[in-house]
Formats: C-alpha cells, structure tokens, sequence
C-alpha cells in the first residue's frame, strides 16, 4: 500500500505543491529532449536516404566536435575553425562513402548495420589518436549561466541549444517534403535499385546525405560539447538518441523531434520525481522503457510508416 | 493438354502419404471442404475483397483467375489465416474458422505456395522441404538436444517421406543446394515440394507457373494432376495462363475489382460475358 | 588429392544427417578434440591458458549462445553482457548461499535463471523487429546492469562491489577460486564448451534449428506454415539466454576470478556480436572461429610492436585497437559477409580439387 501511494500518489502530489520547480524540470526536459532530437536528426536523415541503419551516427558527433576543440586549441579562431571541420565532415562523408557504402550496396539491411558498428569503433579510435583522449572545454562564446523569467530558472546555453535544434529540424524537415532533391533521397531510401534504375545518382546523394548528418552531428556535437566538455563518453549520447528513434519513427524527421521531448521530458521527470524512490540513476534505462513501452502500442513508433506486410 | 493420371513413380508416395482418394471432379453435393461467405477485406481506404464468396469442393481443382489487382492473392491470405476479413465467415469442413490464426490455420490441413517464392533462403532444399513437416512434428527437447532415441527416429522418418516428395517432383539433384541459388522455375518446384509435405487437405497455389518456359508448365501441369488423382488433394490455384486453366481445372472462379462476376465450369465461365468483359477482352474462341 | 570423397556413398539418411558426413572430416575432429583435451594441460605454460585458451573456450560458449539467437533464430540482441552479468551473479550468489553444491550444478542452475530473464526480456520480440528489436534489447542490457549496481544483495553486500569466485572442487581438484591451476580451469571449460556446442549443434540441425531458421528468412511465410512465431522466439530467446548465463558465470569462475559489472557493459555484447560477426553468422563452427580471432588480435596488437622492438604507449595501443577491429569488421562484411566459417567452408572445397582448377 506504502508502495502504491508513493509511486502513483506523492510524485504527482510533489510536482502540483512546487509549480516553479516543476517547470524548472520541464524546461530542462525539453532543452534536453531537443538535443537529443538532434542526434536523433542525424540517424533519420541517413535512414531516410540510404536505408542504413547509422550506429556511428555518436562517433560523428564526438569525431566532429573533437575536431573543432582541435582546432580551436591549436589557435585557430572559431569561425575558421568551424567551417573547417565542416570541411572535414564532409571530406569524411565522402570517404565513408568510398570504403564502406560502395563496396556494400546490395547488402540487407543487417550487415549495412554491422558495418555502422565497425565504422563506429574506428571513428572512436581514430578520433582518440589524432586528438588525443583527455576531456577538453568547449567554449562558443555563450555563456553557461542562468536567468530567471518569472520565478523559473533559464539556463542561456541550453536554450541557445534548445532554438538552434528547433531551427535545424525545421529546416530539414521542409528539405525532405518540398524539394526535389529531398524526394530523390526519399526514393533512395525506399530501393536502392530502382533508384539507380530511374537515373538517380546514387554515390552523390550519399554522400550529400552523410555530409548533412555530419553537419547536424557537428551541430549536436556542439551543443553537447559545450555543455558538459567535449570527451570518450560523447559517442554514448547516440545511445541515448536511440529511444527517440522508437519513439518517433526510425524515418520521421518531426517524429525525431516529439520523440525527443517526449524522452527528454519523460527521462528528466523520472529522475526527479521516481528516481529517489529506487536509489536513483534510472537514466540509464529508462529512456529505454519508456520507448518500449510506446512501441507495444504503435510498433513503428509513433510517426513511422505503418507497416504493412505482403506475401 | 488434357488430363492424365500419374504414373508408376507415384506408389512409393502413396504409400508413404496415407489419404483417401476422391473420385475427380469433386463431389458436389456434400458439405464443400471450403467455404468463403461474403468475405469483405479493407486496407485503410482500399477494398481489396467485397462480399466475395465462393465454395471449394472436396477433391476438385479450383482456379481462381481475374485481372492484375483483382484481390486473388488477397483472398489466398484471408483463407490462409493471415489476413482476418472485416465482414463475413470462412467455414472449413463445416466449422467456422474466420478468426483462426494462420499457424493454427495450417494445423487443419491447408498448405499453400506463394506468389513471390517464399522460401528460406539460408536453408538447403532438404531442410526447406523438411519445414514442411513442421507440423507433424512433436518435440521432445531432451532428445532433441542429444539427436538421439525418439528425435533421432522421428528425424529419419520424416526424411523418409520427403525424400519421396522429391523423387515425385524430380528434384533429387538439388537436394543439398541452398536454396537461394536455384533457378527459379526450381524455385517454385521446392515450394510445391513443402506444401504437398504437409499432407494438406486443401492446396492453395498462388500462381504456380509463373515465369516458366512452356516444358516447365507441362512438369508443373502434370504434378498438380497426379497431387489430386492419387491422393485426392483438393487444389485451388490462382493462375493467368489460360490454356492451364481450361485443361486442368474442374471450376473456376472468376475475380475483379475484389468481386467474384463469375464461378462455374471453365466452359461456362468462358463464355460468360461479364468474364470476357472485365478479362478476357475480345470474344475468345 | 588430399582430401577426397570418392567412395564414400551414404547408404542410410542417417549417415547423410551425420554432424561429419566426410570420414576424414570425423577422424579431423576426434584428433582435434583429443589434443585439445591432452596438449595444453600437458604443454602450454600458464600465460596462454590462462591470457588466451580459457577465454577463447568461455567466448566461445557466448558466442555459441548469441549465434542460436541471432545467426539462427534472426533476432538481433545487443544485451549479451546483461545476461552473462545475470549468469555470473546467479552463480554467484547460488555457490555462496549453497557452498556444498557442485560448481557443475551451480553453471547449469545459473544458466536456467539466464534463460528465464532471456524469456521475459525476449517478450518483445513477438511485436518488434529487426533494429526496433536491437534497440529493445539494449533495454535489458542497461536495465541489468543498473539492477547488479543498485542492489548490494547481489554482491553479498561486499563493499568493494565485486564479485569474487570461491574455492570450488570437482572430485577433488579444485577448479575455481584463487587456488585453482590454469589446467583445471582449462579443463573444465574445455568440458562445457564441447558438450553444449554438440548440444546447439543437434538442436539446429533438427526440428527447433529448421523453425528458427524459418523464421530469420521468412517470418511470414513461416507463420503460414505453421511455425508458432511467438514459442519459437520465446525458445531461441531462453535457450541463447542459458548459454550466455553459463559463459558468464564461466568467466567470472574460470577467468577472470572476480569481476564487477564493468566486465558486463555493452561493450561485452558487442565484442561477443562481432565475434558471430567475423566467425560466421549462423554457424557453430564459426562461434569458436570468431571467438578464437577477437581473443587473438588485441594480444597481437599488444605484442606485435614489441616484437619489433617498437615502443609504443598504452593509449595508442588501445586506439589502434579499436581502429583496427572496426575496420576488419567492415573489411569482412565487404569481402565475406558469412565470415571465417565461410572461408573455411569454401577452403575445404578447393581442398577437395587441389590441385585440379575444377
């Protein structure tokens, strides 16, 4: 009875008695839950165009913000450096594209995966030899502090975050519906070889594809970089981003986002209000239980394409 | 091509099958072996199937035949438990049997082979033909893990039998090749092999020879015939190839549009206006 | 030349459904298994038992377990560590709680508490598919983790937080625990390694083995069929479970000798996946052929460059490490999707020809 009351009576009593702190919570939720959309972004954009399931969609962003604090340590001034590492992703889509897409077209889908794993460990360690293991600082000129709107605490750097994902998903989310090129890559992603067989090039739109998700990487890898410095752990946030996946769709772009703020929101909740009753840390997990849990109702998450299955 | 029984090769597989044999034909006036009762089935806003019904009788071969589109596969589906239909019943031998899944569907005697060849890939032809016993299958995990004792004779009689559908469908020489390289005329050959493993009541064939060169039709042809002479197997099979039909089916069933517009002897049906109409085009002679 | 059928005609279906159909290929065996049983023990010194032979044997055994899973039964799992962790604390608490029960007893009990967690996580598996499945299964795999870290009962309430394996004897000699020889671990392992490989191997080449593979190629067409699609999964999910329990009590018992669930994290499930990976998808063989290349590259790494009298600094050797396994990953996707047992596979038939070309 005890335990009944405290799971389903006193955290909803707690998050009614102090609303200011509540929404303090949910801010965070979101702000998180926005970040991890775009990581998220990353893994639909490539499922969307190639049918690859991209498990080294985390070594792109820790590879793409290792690069940028690279430079930026080695004096090179933001800007510069920036667009070099945007160079540099791209650069790194077109070699990803060469050793490991190419050789692998026809593949099912599983192995692309397990090679996505492969390119992951290498990526990490690659990544690691060239700049070094050590956790560095990330500073890109907005400050990590806070200000209050209306009792609530606001942290600047999340928000910036928070806007600039907002303004990404939005962006590629009109690039896939309106234009030519996004249904090129729709089509890709359906059928490789009826793709090719109706003159779509396939090489160059993987490589725009990948370069785009690198793009976005380096744009979470930012983010997240700023946050909480830029090191090993900054790949695992892709494992994180996988839940948003269930959630929103493996092929939706504004399933990525709901699917985000749904997890975001509903991990941070959890901390607070249900954490302490289990000793804490359920982070770990429970992103992912909450993913399943939605899957039982919808299994092709909550945007995806229905799955119908012919014989 | 006109019907002939099977010959001599067919003993050894009788005696490993037992059934009873049906008189050709099928039987007319006794309870059909199926029964399809206004069936209607829906996708979203696409009605694949509306208020179809049709009978199939013991032991005779039934051809479904129809435009591209015309909901034929779909009512393979439905029959075989994979789709449920939104309105209507399916009555096997007498007994309702709309809800049924289709893993229990086949527990009751149906097998079928598929438009798209549906088989496993990874497996050899053997093993492939070997699922088909599946069913008759009774597991006793201890034995299993050691392939010995009851496992082990249960494993070798099964062979037995499916060893004796290849010599009847002429395969023996890819037994042991996987099946994702063969050909696909032989495709189609092993897939008939799985489904006459079964030992099923009724036969469900979703095109059969498609893509076959004109000897292979007539191997195919003269299979299904002694299928349904020497065992009594009741078939009904979806099939484009006109001349198939008209030889070797007793009734056939016509679709469009999901509508059955006609069913009856293939004579009849040929003539049918509303048949040559929606499918057949100009007047067939 | 060297290795010909000729002459060799199977008069039964039994002698065709032989695990070794070829003579030479069941004389090969025995002789493997008999060295395999007599050389080490006798020859090999305690480095390699104990840095190379008693993992490859309990990685093996894992990697038998995720094969019947995934390479058979086609349901992709990353939660392998999470079920070796359920395994090794299992056995853990069981030898503990039980001191005079056979160590023996104690694997097979813990693997049975594997297999049932295996079923209750594998639950998902009747709705969801292919990646959606992979991602499932990284439910468990944190979940588990996060339990044995949370719940000090399962360490016995040992502050350091690990678990360590106690003086166990079978028939006298004692086989885990801080005073057990490499030769008797060695040893033990070699036992349960090669009785549950012939065990995965009667199952597959059987009725559950045919079920499972039906439904990896065809889930559909197998449903139609008559497979149950739900017991076959349940069963590959405990079966694969039980396997991955035993390794992982074996690695604590017999290896590692104390462990805490770092030695379960998901980089465990997939050093295990790559080793089904590499050593083939769908294949016993393969699981000893996978296990035996993941053990040796990082002691290759290790020691190559100090061969050759490079100096080189641990972290380097740890990031090439990684650099090198992701690209033999990739690189063996592209050249032999189906792995070393497929190499072999193909090896053995141009051995059949030597030195004819056809």
């Amino acid at each position: 009875m005890e335990i009944v009351r405290a799971v389903l009576v006193a955290p909803f009593a707690d998050m009614v008695a102090n609303p200011a702190f509540l929404a303090e919570v949910l801010i965070g939720g979101i702000a998180a839950g926005l970040m991890y959309s775009l990581v998220a972004l990353g893994f639909v954009l490539i499922f969307k165009a190639s049918g690859v399931f991209n498990f080294a969609q985390g070594a792109l962003v820790l590879f793409s913000a290792l690069t940028l604090v690279g430079l930026m340590e080695r004096g090179v001034p933001v800007w510069l450096a920036l667009g070099l590492t945007m160079a540099v992703m791209v650069a790194l889509a077109f070699a990803i594209e060469r050793v490991v897409l190419r050789p692998l077209v026809n593949q099912e889908a599983i192995i692309l995966f397990m090679a996505t794993i492969g390119l992951n460990f290498f990526l990490e360690g690659f990544g690691e030899m060239v700049w070094g293991a050590n956790v560095k600082k990330l500073d890109v000129g907005i400050p990590d502090t806070t200000f209050v709107v209306r009792g609530v605490l606001v942290n600047r750097l999340e928000l910036t975050a928070a806007v600039t994902a907002a303004v990404l998903v939005t962006v590629l989310a009109v690039f896939f519906q309106r234009t030519r090129i996004g249904r090129a890559l729709r089509a890709v992603a359906d059928d490789h070889e009826a793709a090719l067989s109706i003159g779509i090039p396939l090489k160059t739109i993987w490589v725009v594809v990948w370069s785009v998700s690198g793009l976005v990487a380096l744009a979470a890898g930012v983010m997240w970089g700023a946050k909480s410095g830029v090191q090993f752990s900054l790949s695992l946030i892709a494992l994180k981003a996988l839940p948003v996946l269930i959630l929103g769709g493996f092929t939706s772009v504004p399933g990525a986002i709901v699917g985000g703020l749904i997890i975001g929101v509903g991990e941070k909740l959890g901390e607070v209000y249900w954490g302490p009753l289990v000793g804490g840390a359920i982070e770990n997990w429970f992103a992912y239980v909450l993913a399943l849990m939605f899957l039982f109702f919808r299994p092709q998450g909550l945007f995806g394409e229905k799955i119908i299955e012919r014989v | 091509m006109s019907r002939q029984p099977g010959a001599g090769t067919l003993r050894p597989l009788r005696q490993a099958v037992e059934s009873t044999a049906a008189p050709v034909g099928g039987r007319p006036h006794e309870t059909p072996l199926l029964e399809v009762d206004r069936i209607s089935v829906r996708f979203g806003a696409v009605h694949a199937l509306t208020e179809v019904s049709l009978d199939v009788r013991r032991g005779e071969i039934l051809a479904i035949i129809g435009p591209n589109g015309a909901g034929k596969t779909t009512l393979l589906n439905v029959i075989s438990g994979f789709y449920h239909p939104h309105e209507g019943r399916i009555l096997f031998e007498g007994r309702d049997r709309t809800r049924l899944r289709a893993p229990d569907v086949a527990a009751l005697g149906l097998a079928r082979t598929f438009q798209n060849v549906a088989l496993f890939r990874g497996m050899t032809v053997l093993d492939n033909i070997m699922t088909g016993r599946l069913l008759r299958m009774h597991g006793s995990f201890l034995w299993e893990a050691l392939y010995w004792g009851p496992a082990r004779r249960q494993e070798l009689e099964h062979r037995a039998v499916v060893e004796r559908i290849i010599d009847f469908l002429e395969i023996q020489a890819i037994r042991k090749t996987p099946a994702g390289r063969l050909p696909y005329g032989l495709q189609k050959r092993v897939e008939l092999a799985r489904a006459l493993a079964a030992e099923p009541t009724l036969l469900l064939l979703d095109e059969p020879m498609a893509g076959m060169n004109v000897e292979e039709k007539e191997d195919m042809c003269r299979f299904i015939l002694d299928v349904n002479d020497e065992f009594g197997t009741t078939i009904a099979l979806i099939e484009h190839d006109m001349s198939v039909v008209m030889d070797i089916s007793d009734r056939v069933a016509v679709l469009d549009y999901g509508r059955k517009i006609a069913e009856g002897p293939p004579d009849v049906v040929r003539a049918d206006p509303a048949v040559i109409h929606a499918y057949l085009g100009v007047a067939h002679e | 030349m060297i290795y010909r059928e000729a002459g060799q005609f199977k008069t039964s279906y039994a002698s065709d459904q032989a695990i070794f159909p070829i003579v030479q290929d069941r004389w090969v065996a025995g002789l493997v298994l008999v060295t395999a049983i007599l050389v080490p023990p006798l020859v090999a010194n305690e480095y390699w038992l104990q840095a190379i032979l008693i993992p490859f044997l309990v990685y093996a055994l894992a990697a038998i377990g995720l094969n019947l899973l995934t390479g058979y039964a086609g349901q992709l799992s990353l939660g392998t560590g999470g079920f070796m962790a359920v395994g090794a604390y299992s056995a853990f608490k069981l030898t503990t709680a039980f001191p005079r029960v056979s160590v023996l007893l104690v694997f097979l009990a813990s693997g049975v508490i594997a297999a049932a967690v295996g079923l209750v996580f594998g639950l998902p598996s009747l709705r969801i598919k292919g990646f959606y499945l992979a991602v499932a299964t990284l439910a468990s795999q944190f979940f588990l983790i996060w339990l044995f870290n949370k719940v000090p009962w399962f360490v016995n309430y040992a502050s350091s937080g690990t678990i360590t394996a106690p003086n166990r004897a079978v028939l006298g000699v004692l086989v885990t625990g801080p005073n057990a020889t490499a030769r008797a671990r060695y040893l033990v392992a070699l036992g349960l390694v090669a009785v549950f490989a012939l065990v995965a191997k009667n199952l597959v080449r059987g009725r559950i083995g045919r079920s499972w593979m039906a439904i990896r190629d065809r889930d559909i067409a197998a449903e139609i069929i008559g497979v149950r699609p739900l017991r076959t999964k349940l069963l590959a999910f405990g079966i694969s479970s039980f396997y991955c329990g035993v390794a992982g009590a074996e690695l604590v018992f017999l290896f590692l000798g104390s462990a805490e669930t770092l030695a379960f994290d998901i980089n465990q499930s997939f050093l295990v996946l790559f080793m089904v990976i590499i050593g083939g998808v769908g294949s016993i063989l393969g699981s000893f052929l996978g296990s035996a290349f993941i053990i040796l590259v990082p002691i290759l790494l290790t020691n190559t460059p100090h061969w050759l009298g490079i100096r080189m600094p641990v972290a380097l050797q740890k990031e090439l490490e990684l650099m090198v396994f992701g690209g033999l990953i990739i690189l063996f996707l592209i050249v032999e999707p189906h792995g070393l047992a497929r190499l072999w596979q193909v090896t053995k038939e141009k051995l059949r020809l030597w030195p004819f070309p056809y």
